[in-house]
């Protein structure tokens, strides 16, 4: 009986196979990509437990545990590191809502034409690389002749060399960011906007209701699963911050407050060759990244019914 | 919102808004305002604080010096070719991909998915993966600054989503009844359904790609090779201006005012091209963002 089922159901599968076999020679090369890009390094993320030789390669170099977590849980540079890591996204995360803010801020302007300008202006940073928002970064911010410390000079203070003091670069990092991202971050609240049903306002208008409790009553409340779901996904990479324009900026002065976990990686595996070590850094990023994306997708879903799963 | 500004009459919140908007508008544009004009004016003036807005004493040195760098043409022509080369390998293996996932039916279609979106939740990090290309031979090659990265979960599953939804399960249905074979629809009925997406998705990673420094920092040794954005980064992050255009040796203070020109020229110079381009296909960027967001 057992081996019959078993037969026909092997007789199914091959049919579904041969059925759609054209349909499996175009997922091919993503699959492929995927295996080799994805998941060989998924595996190779191993030499995090062992003493990697070249040489030996990945599989024959002995393992040795959990020593390179050890060494990094113990190192003089993890709890700067650590803490870093968790001011610079902990302040992103508390800029979060100035997109959505600009949103329901735009939502509102009566003129298309405006609007429409608006728009397309503030959209404009989100398409400047990152070695340039960096380059002009540093123009603006020049010690001494950045503008920002004309304007300075101009009221009466000191230059400021902000590049180089530890004091400045969360602001300097943060902020520049919500500069490139502010109006394209816009984007997502704008069309969950443009979905709340005109008779409501109209409704809502009629009944009295001035703009600001239409946007507390039926904007805020329209667009509160995306800005559940866009919070949690951020909340998914706090780990990683924008560790790309985090390395362009650092410098030896400004390292104190500007060197995060991943910049951290970058350095002592690929400069100082410490593949091992580096790849556990880069596990415990991971992991942590994982841990927070489940519970607060967990969390998302048992207060809010919102959630990403 | 304050507690107490529900009683703000509607008149005076649209004054407050219309004007907020347009401080914040200012801010946002000011900064390429200020780039354009300091890069064709005097750099003293700049560096003085005399020009704030509009240029002053006005001079094309600075793109002259920028247009005389071989780096910058190397970098432009390698930037174009590795976009170019990158952006037509993403939608070669997106699309039939995503196509043959929107289908109904295939046998496993479940654990492909599982398959592609446990990509987006861990990765093996940034030391395995640059192994990987290490072993496979790639460094230094094309290659390492086009393979990498190629196709992530997202795009996959958001131009399944597209043609889930664009592509009748009827239509498709009649042609294989026909007997049309899955190539052939896929061909000749989903493809052409799809420009929307193939817009979307091709200018979404042709911009990464444009503006990617960090893959070529790392895989790419031979200078000859360099991307447009490496270039620039020794010129804007790391203050470093290679002379190459010989010939004058310039004072110290004449350098020093030249390398101040030269940074702002090129970075309308390496900036133009998208800047330029994007409002015509907003449209597009748009919709992939929404695509993106909807939640299935």
């Amino acid at each position: 009986m057992v081996v019959e089922q078993n037969a026909s159901k092997w007789q199914e599968f091959k049919k579904g196979f041969v059925k759609n076999w054209q349909l499996y020679v175009l997922m091919l090369p993503a699959i492929t990509y995927l295996f080799i890009f994805c998941y060989i390094p998924m595996y190779g993320v191993q030499i995090a437990f062992k003493d990697f030789y070249a040489n030996l390669g990945i599989i024959k170099s002995p393992w040795i545990g959990l020593e390179h977590f050890r060494r990094f849980f113990r190192s003089y540079y993890f709890g700067r590191l650590l803490k870093n890591t968790v001011m610079l996204s902990g302040y992103g995360l508390l800029l979060f809502p100035l997109s959505i803010i600009f949103a329901l801020m735009l939502h509102e302007l009566k003129n298309e034409k405006y609007k429409k300008t608006v728009q397309t202006l503030t959209y404009a940073p989100h398409f400047i690389s990152t070695v340039v928002l960096v380059g002009m970064i540093k123009i603006f911010l020049d010690y001494p002749d950045g503008l920002f410390n004309h304007v300075a000079v101009a009221l009466g203070r000191k230059p400021t060399s902000f590049l180089t003091d530890p004091q400045w670069f969360r602001h300097i990092y943060v902020w520049s960011g919500k500069w490139k991202s502010l109006g394209w971050g816009t984007i997502v609240y704008l069309a969950a906007l443009s979905g709340v049903n005109p008779e409501l306002i109209e409704a809502a208008k009629i009944d009295g209701a001035t703009t600001m409790q239409r946007i507390r009553y039926i904007n805020i409340p329209t667009i509160w699963p995306t800005v559940v779901v866009l919070f949690i996904l951020q909340i998914g990479n706090f780990m990683s911050v924008g560790f790309e324009k985090v390395l362009l900026l650092q410098n030896n002065l400004n390292a104190e407050t500007a060197d995060v976990i991943q910049t951290f990686v970058y350095r002592t595996g690929l400069l100082q060759g410490q593949f091992d070590f580096a790849a556990a850094v880069g596990l415990f990023d991971s992991v942590v990244n994982i841990i927070l994306l489940v519970s607060f997708n967990y969390f998302a879903r048992r207060t809010s019914e919102h959630s990403l799963w | 919102m304050g507690r107490n500004s529900h009683g703000i009459p509607d008149k005076t919140f649209d004054i407050i808004n219309n004007f907020l908007v347009f401080i914040i508008t200012l801010i946002v544009v000011y900064p390429f305002v200020f780039v354009v004009s300091a890069s064709i004016s005097d750099p003293m003036a700049v560096s003085t604080g005399k020009m704030w807005l509009w240029p002053v004493d006005i001079t094309f040195n600075g793109y002259r010096k920028v247009f005389a760098n071989d780096n910058i043409w190397i970098g432009y022509r390698n930037t174009i070719f590795y976009t170019l080369l990158g952006t037509a390998m993403h939608l070669a293996v997106l699309l039939p991909m995503s196509y043959a996932l929107s289908r109904k039916g295939v046998m496993g279609k479940k654990f492909i998915q599982w398959f592609v979106l446990f990509t987006m939740m861990f990765s093996g990090g940034l030391i395995p993966t640059y192994l990987v290309v290490k072993n496979l031979g790639m460094l230094n090659t094309v290659w390492s600054v086009t393979i990498p990265g190629l196709v992530g979960a997202w795009s996959i599953l958001v131009t399944k989503s597209f043609f889930e939804a664009n592509v009748p399960e009827e239509l498709v249905e009649v042609a294989r009844i026909d007997g049309a074979s899955d190539f052939l629809i896929f061909r000749k009925i989903a493809l052409p359904l799809s420009k929307p997406i193939i817009a979307v998705m091709g200018l979404f990673h042709g911009v990464s790609m444009w503006n990617q420094y960090f893959k070529a920092m790392i895989y790419l040794s031979d200078r000859k090779k360099y991307p447009l954005q490496l270039f620039l980064r020794e010129i804007l992050v790391i203050n470093q201006v290679t002379e190459e255009a010989g010939g004058v040796i310039e004072s110290l203070m004449e350098q020093v005012k030249t390398a101040a020109q030269i940074k702002y020229a090129v970075i309308i110079v390496s900036s133009l091209p998208l800047l330029l381009i994007y409002p015509f296909v907003q449209k597009y960027f748009v919709q992939g963002t929404l695509i993106g967001s909807i939640k299935e």
